[in-house]
């Protein structure tokens, strides 16, 4: 009996998600069993991708040929590092949605959970065989797949029309990307009518067709990972979803896109040219800093939170930019350390917003209400709650000892070490576009302040908050498995680091572990010890201990009296939830500072309004400098196109008629 | 790491907390004298801690557990943070521990949580207060990290001892990123430690302040707490701003017949920079809210400009 493979692992948990997603069609008339049932079975799936994809991570690549799909035309896995690394994410992030959708669902009464399970489970089978397509064909039905079960996860509810619009706008992004990467494809094959990745890794494209197929790869996968300025589904689609489907698309779909890009740029292309790097690192940081600025003034959670994803992926997309740009040049050891501040930084993210849009998908369940300016006061109302989110929360801040913080001091890192390129513009836009990223990590303090602030803390602004009931065993036991991983990647980066080196080894032909982990486990030291050290453990610990410590010693000599009383507030008498800060209130400096890149509508009364009507706006300035024009050309070019109909038998008589002299004169 | 080391860390870490009232008891000293009013003596801070612990705290009635553990927080990074900075002797085991990087990290850190903290009981004033921190924040997080950069940069390190080390070691060169970066640095000081002309700690007004709106809910020992991690933010950032700007003086690694000196030199600058503080605090005037983000934006193009300049002619 031949062993085992990880990729017959893997592929057994595809064809088990397929199975299940069978099953919970078969059961749909038994919501509470699929709920009970069929999630559980799922997250089982997921750990065992995990754990397989963890165990094929160091290891050789494994291959395999499906004689599924047309004739001659089968399908070809490959598992190799890259791709066990992102099916690790996969499994990961999986494991703690399945777990919380179970609770989940379990009270939420959801007529069509028999679909929704089947879709969810199609999505999980899509994007885990994204991971493992081995050829241009099977990667398009893996890719179509996921963007067609997603399409219709996130219009579950699709009897309200702005979930319809927000869905169908998704679908068309989707299908504008899908396009863009089937033609990177086609130009990767390079007239050869082979489309397996094989082919394309051994083939040789000359410069210019290299770039196209960056450029089109670029515009393709960044219409799925939500680059600027194919943003715009992403904070429609995101609010739209079921929350659970929310933290997927976001927590795991958009890292599809991330694998997409460093698929073809650095293992199916043979060359990458230094500006490649500097297109994606430009178009990164605006995206970065386009996500955060939305963010702030978002007064929807989940909104908020689609626009910080936008912001991310701008981060990743940065460390993507940064790791050609040293690729290009020859300094692997810099391209290993950005790359791997890129994957850390889709892992943690992974993580971290799938956290986060559970959690909000909690404060929904409870409370029905997803306007911030209608929430506050939940961490006494979901005290275990509010403590999951607070760690996500600080760890999306990108605060130390949590992971969203070691991810961008490996990039900055990368950043500080690039003085020395072979090229003075490159390195006068390293420092600006260096500060860039800290301004995008700061303002993210702010957005995440915001959002923790208003949604669990001060007092309730709405009657309703106090019937809010905290989470059930199900949903505590996914946030905590998602808070855990939060919390070890931002404690032990260097086992982090050594696991990522395989992936680093395959791309850019260089690792880092073996530096980083240079003193030990305990130092993370990308480069050198004298050049930078960081010990999040320790400082995790000393905080602790310090904050302990205080606590003790404040006790022992003084007291522990305490009275309760009335808030102070300076001495103002009338105290009132309502005279908290909004969502928009709080966004307001910054929609000030940055109002030149808002589309701001306001409707103010005049003093002597009657009845006097406030309100405010805050609209994507790319929805009319960009897609409005094209949607315009394309509805002007398709009336030019109408005007050929006359609906006439006997005038379309005359187009054939014509069509067929043109022919012959052509043929002639 | 040796055991002299060690034992000189521990040694700095309590010095540090128990200093560091002294220093901002200098601050509104000298600024009393240059208003040529008495003042209360450079021991007041330590009276008022005094005074503070010993009263009954009084909590809102919806304060929540985070808002009484974040005194304790933010106490233990300010401490922490403070004790890192190598000013004395370059040894200190734990500083490799934290970066400049991370020391951003901190300082973020405990401005989120007291940003939460004010938000946690519902006041308008406390809203208000976290909102104005947080946008102070934003624009000086990114400044303060462009300045380390800077740094960074000329002694290919982010770790501060090696800066330190570097800065101070080095033949006396004028840089000029690092003249932009001093500059950018203090404008960062200034608005961090809640000073005026961006905020000033002895004021009530609502128009106007943003640490003081922040912390109006805190009474007792949660008060002395959060007015004893802010001299010890205030200690940290004088620091930080001696070792990167004014480096010379300090004792080498394993030097220790060096360290009287070392100290000698250090309390100087200190009472230098106190004092140029209070001055600095006299000249200027209290800025309307609305111009914060003005300044700050300064703060961050002068840095950004101070690491141009490092990048582009000084390499």
């Amino acid at each position: 009996m031949p062993a085992i493979l990880p990729i017959d692992i893997v592929a057994g948990v595809v064809l088990y998600w397929l199975i299940l997603a069978g099953a919970a069609l078969a059961l749909r008339n038994h919501p509470r069993l699929i709920a009970r049932l069929v999630f559980p079975a799922g997250a089982a799936g997921a750990l065992l991708l995990a754990v397989a994809a963890l165990g094929a991570l160091g290891g050789p690549a494994n291959v395999a040929v499906l004689p599924l799909g047309l004739p001659d035309l089968p399908f070809h896995l490959r598992l190799d590092s890259l791709s066990a690394f992102f099916l690790f994410l996969l499994g990961a992030a999986g494991l703690g949605i399945s777990i919380f959708s179970s609770g989940y669902f379990l009270t939420m009464h959801q007529r069509s959970l028999g679909l929704l399970c089947f879709e969810y489970h199609v999505f999980l089978a899509g994007m885990a065989l994204v991971f493992l397509a081995d050829d241009a064909y099977l990667f398009m039905v893996a890719w179509e797949t996921m963007a067609l079960s997603s399409y219709f996860l996130v219009t579950t509810d699709h009897s309200i029309p702005a979930i319809r619009r927000a869905g169908f706008l998704y679908l068309l992004i989707a299908h504008v990307g899908a396009i863009g990467i089937l033609m990177c494809f086609g130009v990767m094959q390079g007239g050869h009518g082979d489309y397996t990745f094989a082919t394309m890794r051994a083939g040789h494209l000359s410069a210019f067709w290299s770039s196209v197929t960056f450029l089109l790869a670029l515009f393709g996968f960044g219409a799925k990972a939500g680059i600027l300025p194919m943003h715009a589904w992403l904070p429609e689609a995101h609010p739209a979803a079921p929350s659970p489907v929310s933290a997927m698309m976001s927590g795991i779909m958009l890292k599809t896109a991330i694998y997409g890009i460093l698929r073809v740029t650095f293992d199916l292309l043979d060359v990458q040219l230094w500006w490649w790097g500097v297109i994606a690192l430009a178009l990164g940081l605006a995206t970065a800093l386009f996500g955060v600025m939305f963010a702030a003034v978002q007064a929807d959670m989940k909104r908020l939170l689609a626009y910080s994803s936008i912001e991310n992926i701008g981060i990743i997309l940065v460390g993507i930019g940064l790791t050609i740009i040293f690729h290009a040049f020859g300094k692997d050891a810099l391209a290993a350390l950005s790359l791997t501040a890129t994957l850390y930084h889709a892992l943690n993210h992974a993580f971290i917003k799938s956290l986060l849009f559970l959690g909000t998908g909690a404060v929904l369940h409870a409370t029905g209400e997803r306007n911030l300016g209608k929430l506050g006061g939940l961490i006494h109302r979901m005290p275990k709650l509010a403590l999951l989110m607070l760690l996500g929360t600080l760890a999306i801040a990108g605060l130390p000892p949590l992971n969203g913080f070691v991810s961008e001091w490996l990039l900055l890192q990368a950043f500080l070490l690039s003085p020395g390129l072979p090229h003075d513009y490159l390195n006068m836009l390293v420092p600006i576009a260096a500060a860039a990223l800290a301004l995008a990590a700061a303002l993210s303090g702010y957005v995440m302040v915001k959002f923790y602030g208003i949604i669990f803390l001060g007092q309730p602004r709405e009657q309703k908050l106090a019937e809010a009931h905290d989470i059930g065993v199900m949903e505590r036991l996914g946030l905590t498995w998602l808070a855990a991983g939060c919390l070890a990647l931002g404690l032990f980066p260097v086992f982090v680091i050594l696991e990522l080196d395989s992936v680093t080894k395959l791309l850019v032909h260089q690792t880092l572990g073996g530096s980083a982990s240079l003193t030990g486990w305990l130092w993370l030291t990308p480069i050198e010890p004298e050049r930078a050290s960081y010990s999040p453990l320790i400082l995790f610990l000393i905080i602790v201990a310090g904050t302990l410590f205080t606590m003790v010693m404040v006790k022992k000599f003084y007291h522990g009296r305490l009275r309760r009383g009335p808030a102070w507030d300076c001495g103002f008498p009338e105290q009132t939830a309502r005279m908290q800060d909004s969502a928009e209130g709080f966004g307001q400096p910054v929609r000030q500072i940055f109002e030149l890149f808002f589309g701001i509508v306001r409707e103010v009364p005049s003093p002597f309004d009657k009845h006097p009507r406030y309100h405010g706006e805050t609209k994507d300035l790319l929805w009319e400098w960009c897609y409005l024009p094209i949607a315009r050309l394309a509805e002007w070019l398709s009336m030019l196109i109408g005007k050929l109909q006359h609906g006439r038998i006997n005038i379309y008589l005359l187009y054939s008629f014509i069509t067929l002299l043109a022919l012959l004169a052509f043929v002639r | 790491m040796n055991a002299v080391a060690i034992l000189f860390q521990l040694v700095q870490d309590a010095v540090v907390v128990l200093l560091a009232p002294l220093l901002l008891g200098w601050v509104n000293q000298c600024r009393a004298w240059l208003q040529s009013r008495s003042g209360a003596g450079v021991l007041q801070p330590y009276r008022n801690l005094a005074k503070l612990f010993h009263k009954d705290a009084v909590l809102a009635n919806n304060a929540s557990p985070l808002f009484r553990a974040v005194p304790y927080i933010l106490f233990a990074c300010m401490w922490l943070a403070a004790a890192l900075v190598p000013v004395v002797a370059i040894d200190l085991p734990l500083s490799p521990a934290v970066d400049v990087i991370a020391l951003v990290g901190i300082f973020a850190l405990a401005r989120v949580f007291i940003s939460l903290a004010a938000m946690d009981i519902g006041t308008s004033f406390g809203t208000l207060g976290a909102r104005r921190e947080m946008l102070v924040g934003f624009l000086a997080e990114p400044a303060l990290l462009m300045v380390f950069f800077t740094a960074s940069m000329i002694s290919h390190s982010t770790s501060l001892i090696t800066i330190v080390d570097t800065l101070a070691h080095k033949q006396f060169v004028l840089y000029p990123s690092l003249a932009f970066a001093s500059a950018a640095f203090l404008m960062v000081l200034l608005a961090e430690n809640a000073r005026i002309p961006v905020d000033n700690p002895s004021t009530h007004l609502e128009l106007t302040m943003i640490h003081e709106a922040m912390i109006l809910e805190y009474s007792a020992r949660h008060l002395a707490l959060i007015e004893w991690a802010s001299a010890l933010k205030l200690f940290a950032y004088v620091t930080i701003g001696i070792a990167l700007f004014l480096p010379w003086g300090i004792a080498g690694a394993g030097d220790w017949g060096a360290l009287p000196l070392a100290l000698a030199a250090l309390t100087l600058k200190l009472v230098a920079a106190g004092a140029g503080l209070a001055l600095l605090e006299t000249l200027s005037a209290k800025m309307r809210i609305f111009r914060v983000p003005e300044f700050m934006g300064t703060a961050f193009l002068l840095a950004v400009l101070g690491m141009l300049i490092r990048s582009l002619l000084e390499s």
